[in-house]
Formats: C-alpha cells, structure tokens, sequence
C-alpha cells in the first residue's frame, strides 16, 4: 500500500488547543458560506439551496440528511461545481482549505465558486472525489474496471508507468475489499455492491482530502450497506479523509457520522453531533423525523409520522418553511424565516423561533444533550491531546 | 384508532387466500448470438402463504429474493410452475378471472407510473366502479367514498386533480382508493412506501393498518425494511434466494430470530437505539438463482454451517408456536444423520432455540 494520506490523521491534534470545541471550527477542510443555489430565473425561480452556511472539518464525518427536494444534492454538487444547468449558483462562496505543505507551509485556501476552469481540474477527484447512488451509471459501460483506473491515473499521475499503474489499482480494489482480478470484469459482471466498491476505490485513487458520498447505499441492500459503510468508515480512520455522507436515512447517519446537519425545503435547518442530534432534537422537523423510523425493540405502539407532505419549492409557506406541518408553531413562525444560529451553552445550532428570545419550548425539544450532560467533550479532547503528544 | 392490535387467530380460520407450495422460474437468455444459452432462474422455490381476514402478513427480504414474484403469484399475475392459490380454501384454477380480481386486489411500489398521467383522480377511481358493478348507482358519490376512505378529505378536493398535481404519499392513496373500489378482501401491496419520503411512510402504513380493522381487509405486505414490517404487520415470513427461511408473530421473529438470515438481516438494519455497532456474523452477497447453492441456500454465507447443510435442504422446523425456521441447527443432532454424513461442529450453537418467544399482546 502506498497511500501516503496516514499521516493527515494526527495534523488536527497539533492545531487544536485542549479544550477547545473538538467538533467544529478546528480544523475546516471544506466551508460552505452563504450558498444560494436557484433553479430557474427571476420571479418563477425555485430556491433549491437558500443562504446555507456547512463546515466539513478535517477528517470528520458529517451527515447531510433531508428528504427528496430537500435541496441536499443540490447543495453538495453546487458545492464542488458540478451544478448542472438550469441550476444557477446566485451567492455565497466554498473555502476549500488543501492539507498544509510537508515543510509546514500552510497551503493557500481556494474558493471554489470563484475559481478557473484550470483550478478546479487541479482540485477534482484528486482533493475532492464524490460516490453517487447509482454505480452504473457512473461507470464506463463499455470498458473494464483496470481500464478505468488506468485512464484515471495515467491523466492524473503521468510519472506513473503501465506496470504501476496496474499495481496501484490492485492495491485500491484490495483496499475495499475485492480482489485485483476484477480489474479485468465489466461494470455488468459485478454485482450492485461490487460496483460501488470498486467506485469507491476509484474516488480514493488520489487520495483526497474530501469525499462527497450521495446516497452512495441507497440502492444496495441492508447487509451491503452496512459492510460498505463500515469499510468506508474504516478507510476513513486509515488515510483521513473528510466525507459529506448526504442521505435521506436518517437513522443511518445516527450510527456513522459525527456530526449530522437536517435539511429542509432548501434551507439547513439544525446542525449538532451525531448523539445530541438522535438523542435530544431540538428542531420540530427532527423531532418529527426521529420518530418516523419504526423501533427494532420494545412494545409496538403507533406513531403518526410528519402530518402533511414537503412543500412545493416555488410556492413556499411565509415564514418558516416547516410550520403549516409543526405542531408547535408560534405567530412568528408564520411571518419571519428563522435562521441558523448556535443555541446558547452548546455545540450546536438550529433555526427554529421556539428556541430563540421569550419563547419557550415544549420539553419534547428540550430534553437533555448527551454532550452537555455528562462532559464528553471534554473526554474526547484530552484522547486527541494524548494522540498528538 | 388504538394501538396496533394483533387479531387473535383461531386455530381452524381458513385464510381467505392462501398459497402452497408455490414455485416458479424464469427462462432466461444469456449470452447473444451463437453462444446464447438458455436457463432457469428459480425466482421461487416451495412457498407457502397464508393471508387471514383482519391480519397482515409480511413478505421480507433483500432484492432478488423472490418477495414480489410471490405477490405476483397470489394476484395471479404470474402462473407458478406447480403449486396452487386457494381463495377461501377453494383452489383457483384457470385464467385470472374477473371475479378473482374482484376478490385480490394489488397496490404497485411505484406511484409515479402506477396511475395514468392524462386522468384525473376521479376516472382512476371510477374505472373500476364501473366495471365491477360495486358503485350502487352513484358512480360519483362512490368515487368521493373512497377518497375518504383513504384520507384524501376534503374528497371533492381531490378527485379533479391529475397524478401530477398530488405529492408521492396523495397518489399512493389514491392508488390504494382505486384497490379498494373493488371491494376486495385481500390487497397485495408490493413495496408500497419505498418509494415515498420518510416523514410521509408512516401515514401510508397507518392507513393499511386500519383498513385491516376497520375493513377486516387481509393484507400482504412486500418489503425489504424488516423495522416497518416489525411495526405493522402481524406475521413476518423472511425469504431468502427464493425460498421461505423463517416464518413467526413479528414481534417474535425480530425478538428472537431462529434462522442464521434474519439473524443477519436484523444485525444489518439501521438501529440508532444500538449502543455500539453490531459485528456482522456473515458477509457476501445472495448466490445467483441460476444455480442456486446445494443443500440450503444460506449455507455459502452462514457463520454456523455444518457438513449436512451443504448436501440437504433443512426441513421445516417449529422453534416456538407459531414460529417455524427452515434451518439444520433447530433439528436434534441425533436425527440430523443422513448417509452418515450428520457431524456438524461439537459444540453447534442453537440460537434462541431454548428463549421463549415473545408473543405480541
């Protein structure tokens, strides 16, 4: 194996101060400022992403969920310029921050929105590499696996030659889990998870620094899904590597990612980590979509969902785009769109009037935050100390 | 509107429409040209189903494990190879009747391309009113019935809408409503809210459960997601490479699963409740049915096989009442001789075989 991206893993423990907020603001590698992104033009656009604000820190998981027309895909793919037409980017900016130089020189940060054609050719697949649903269609029908991986190194390393060329794909299908005489099978010979294996493999080839993962199991069974997302996860801890994990399932992302931001008609709606999330929501839409997911234990009893359906992105609701379906909605909710703002005492944010000023919550959004409760923390700073020294 | 209660089942109620030994294949073509070969896909191999009047019974299992060819095959959609339907213990034989149909009704995964883009609302509905002769006179009044019966209030409001005018979780109902103008006792429903988003599955699930109490409807419900099966459904059957492998109370079976699979399947589903994630006792993928594995089909896979699971298909065994698991471990080691081949592992585990499985109130 020659990855070299081993090293990236200790690089936040020398930058982040004991104590310090160990999940956000550290060490970003990706941040979204402001995105706007519209489907259309003028009066009858549709504002698919609406003034999003998202930090990928370096090395972390962060889960994007919402659900269809969320604006979630939009959001990523606007993100590293891969928006197609009709959508237009209308604001904002994307801090990509490049790992800093071997001598220590800190690389200089790029802003993906404003950069050239030439810029972001040096930047995609090799520091930022995405995964889509659909294997398939991502890959080249008509040539073999070891053909694909050959085109992609023989462009993207030129010092390469043939030989090690074909050893290095070798080692990536081995680093997910299959075996290098694959190379020679056609994406139709594989089986659906062989497939985004193998895409996988290919979106590591370069060791990036960022991975987009778009409902990269969505269309794989369970058993699958779990073993593609625990190897990933384990890749993850290997070579250090930042993924937006962007999926509709948000009991998934509950188990494997750290940090988990909701999406709802265009607009990030609350952001915390992964166990405050699951454990104490403090948006009505979380709360709501929480409880959406049947238990695996205990008494059956009903649950009742979400009442009503997500709404239409050209003819929003005033107001909060969520309250005709919350049943805690406030007057304000229907006049003014709350914004993404941190909640006072915690790591988090949320977007919601019934956390902000003389309004008082219902104790089903107020329960209390693992990560506040007992000092974790502070726990899992002093294990990131210990690893740097 | 209560808790999801389970119908208690006497022990002689006959299934209003059953299954046995159901079993089917595709010919397939592989290969083109001069190398072409025909063979046999063993979409569906022996099973058997039964659907009781007020219940719904779940079909689970991953893709390619034969779940919706077996709806098929009760909706006489598809004939089986051998085996037979039988509606109210009688067995169905000939063409799909009319009066089979009036009888079976199925709802499709997809309610995108499940109802005709140019009509509106009202002539889904009023096609089958008409043509079964089930709407009293007032083809009208019937249509706003339905819509009603299946939430879509205030019905006036709806039934002037096209499929295109209505959300995902609207047109599944309406798709639903048009099952129901038949006035069947049995719906088929094929994955019926995998398409939908997650905030709208549950309403969609909500209401089958009630027109199984309100209507005494029997109910199949085909999915891969064994929590919403777990929630909704009475029975659970989970089938694995075309073949029935454990069949229980879904309480029980997602409690105390007997069958190395379900086992698997339960470990592999999201569980955000889990403190730590679940180590996976098999891997792999389920073999081509083109030449399905000897002896039981699982046994490539399963963390617990024996010597005699790759020679001879497991019989059919009951772990617990009611609960039924195809799968050697559950049969005594003594009488898993056969041409003396019967030494499995000294210290074979029986999961949960001593557990008592939990009944659901």
């Amino acid at each position: 194996m020659s990855l070299p991206g081993a090293s990236a893993m200790t690089s936040p423990g020398s930058l982040a101060a004991p104590g310090a907020a160990p999940d956000r603001g550290v060490d970003p590698v990706l941040e979204i400022r402001g995105l706007c992104v519209d489907y259309g033009f003028g009066d009858d656009a549709a504002h698919a992403v609406a003034d999003c604000d998202l930090t990928l820190g370096r090395g972390r998981v962060l889960g994007l969920a919402g659900e269809s027309g969320s604006g979630k895909s939009t959001l990523a793919m606007a993100a590293i310029r891969l928006l197609r037409s009709p959508g237009v980017i209308t604001g904002g900016e994307v801090l990509f921050h490049p790992r800093p130089a071997s001598d220590g020189e800190p690389a200089t940060t790029l802003d993906l929105l404003a950069a050239g054609e030439q810029e972001l050719r040096a930047i995609r697949w090799s520091e930022i590499a995405i995964v889509l649903q659909s294997a398939l269609n991502a890959l080249n029908p008509v040539s073999t696996i070891g053909a694909q991986f050959d085109e992609l190194l023989a462009t993207h390393r030129p010092g390469l030659g043939r030989a090690s060329r074909r050893d290095r794909a070798g080692d990536l299908l081995e680093l997910v889990g299959m075996t290098p005489d694959r190379l020679r099978s056609y994406p139709h010979e594989m089986s659906g998870g062989m497939r985004q294996r193998a895409m996988i493999a290919m979106a590591l080839a370069l060791d990036p620094q960022v991975m987009i993962l778009d409902e990269p199991t969505t269309a794989l069974d369970v058993v699958t899904q779990r073993e593609i997302l625990e190897e990933l996860m384990g890749l993850r801890d290997r070579l250090g590597f930042a993924a937006l994990f962007i999926t509709h399932d948000l009991s998934l992302l509950v188990e494997f990612a750290d940090d988990i931001a909701v999406m709802y008609a265009g607009r990030l709606m609350e952001r915390a980590p992964a166990a405050s999330l699951f454990r104490s929501p403090r948006l009505p839409y979380t709360y709501g979509l929480l409880h959406c997911f049947p238990p695996m234990h205990g008494e059956r009893h009903r649950m009742d969902g979400i009442p009503g359906s997500p709404p239409d992105l050209r003819d929003l609701p005033p107001g909060c785009a969520f309250h005709p379906r919350c049943q805690w909605a406030i007057p304000r909710c229907r006049q003014d769109v709350p914004k993404l703002e941190p909640l006072t005492g915690s790591h988090r944010e949320v977007a919601c009037w019934l956390h902000r000023d003389n309004a008082t919550a219902p104790p089903e959004l107020m329960r209390p935050d693992p990560a506040v409760a007992q000092p974790r923390t502070a726990a899992v700073s002093d294990t990131s100390a210990e690893r740097a020294v | 509107m209560t808790t999801l209660a389970v119908v208690p089942k006497g022990a002689i109620e006959t299934p209003v429409l059953e299954g046995r030994d159901l079993t089917k294949s595709f010919r397939v073509k592989r290969g083109s040209g001069l190398l072409a070969r025909r063979s046999r896909l063993h979409a569906v191999d022996q099973v058997s189903v039964q659907l009781m009047a007020g219940a719904v019974s779940a079909v689970v299992g991953e893709s390619g494990s034969g779940k919706t060819t077996v709806a098929r095959l009760l909706a006489r959609i598809v004939k089986p190879d051998t085996g037979e339907v039988l509606l109210d213990g009688h067995v169905v034989a000939g063409a799909r009747s009319r009066r089979f149909a009036a009888q079976v009704q199925m709802v499709f995964q997809d309610p995108f391309s499940s109802l005709n883009p140019v009509h509106r609302v009202r002539h889904h509905l009023a096609r089958p009113l008409q043509i079964h002769h089930t709407a009293d006179g007032d083809v009208d009044e019937a249509v706003m019935q339905l819509l009603h019966r299946v939430a879509l209030d205030p019905p006036a409001r709806f039934a002037d809408k096209f499929p295109h005018e209505l959300s995902g979780g609207q047109r599944q109902r309406v798709a639903i409503a048009r099952a129901l103008a038949v006035r069947p006792r049995v719906l088929l429903a094929d994955e019926p809210v995998s398409m939908l988003d997650v905030s709208i599955r549950l309403g969609v699930l909500n209401l089958l459960a009630d027109l199984r109490d309100r209507e005494r409807l029997a109910i199949l419900y085909v999915t891969h997601d064994i929590a919403s099966a777990r929630y909704m459904a009475d029975t659970i059957v989970v089938m694995y490479a075309g073949q029935l492998v454990e069949a229980a109370p879904s309480v029980g079976l997602t409690d105390s699963p007997a069958h190395p699979y379900t086992q698997l399947l339960l470990s592999a589903a999201p569980d955000p409740e889990r403190l730590e994630r679940p180590a996976l006792a098999a891997r792999g993928a389920p073999p081509s049915l083109l030449a399905p594995p000897p002896g039981c089909r699982f046994h490539p896979r399963c963390p617990h096989v024996m010597e005699i699971c790759k020679r001879m298909a497991p019989p059919t065994v009951t772990v617990a009442p009611d609960h039924t698991a195809a799968c050697w471990l559950h049969v005594d080691s003594g009488e898993r001789v056969l041409d003396g081949a019967g030494m499995g592992p000294a210290t074979s585990p029986s999961p949960q075989r001593e557990a008592e499985v939990q009944r659901p109130p």
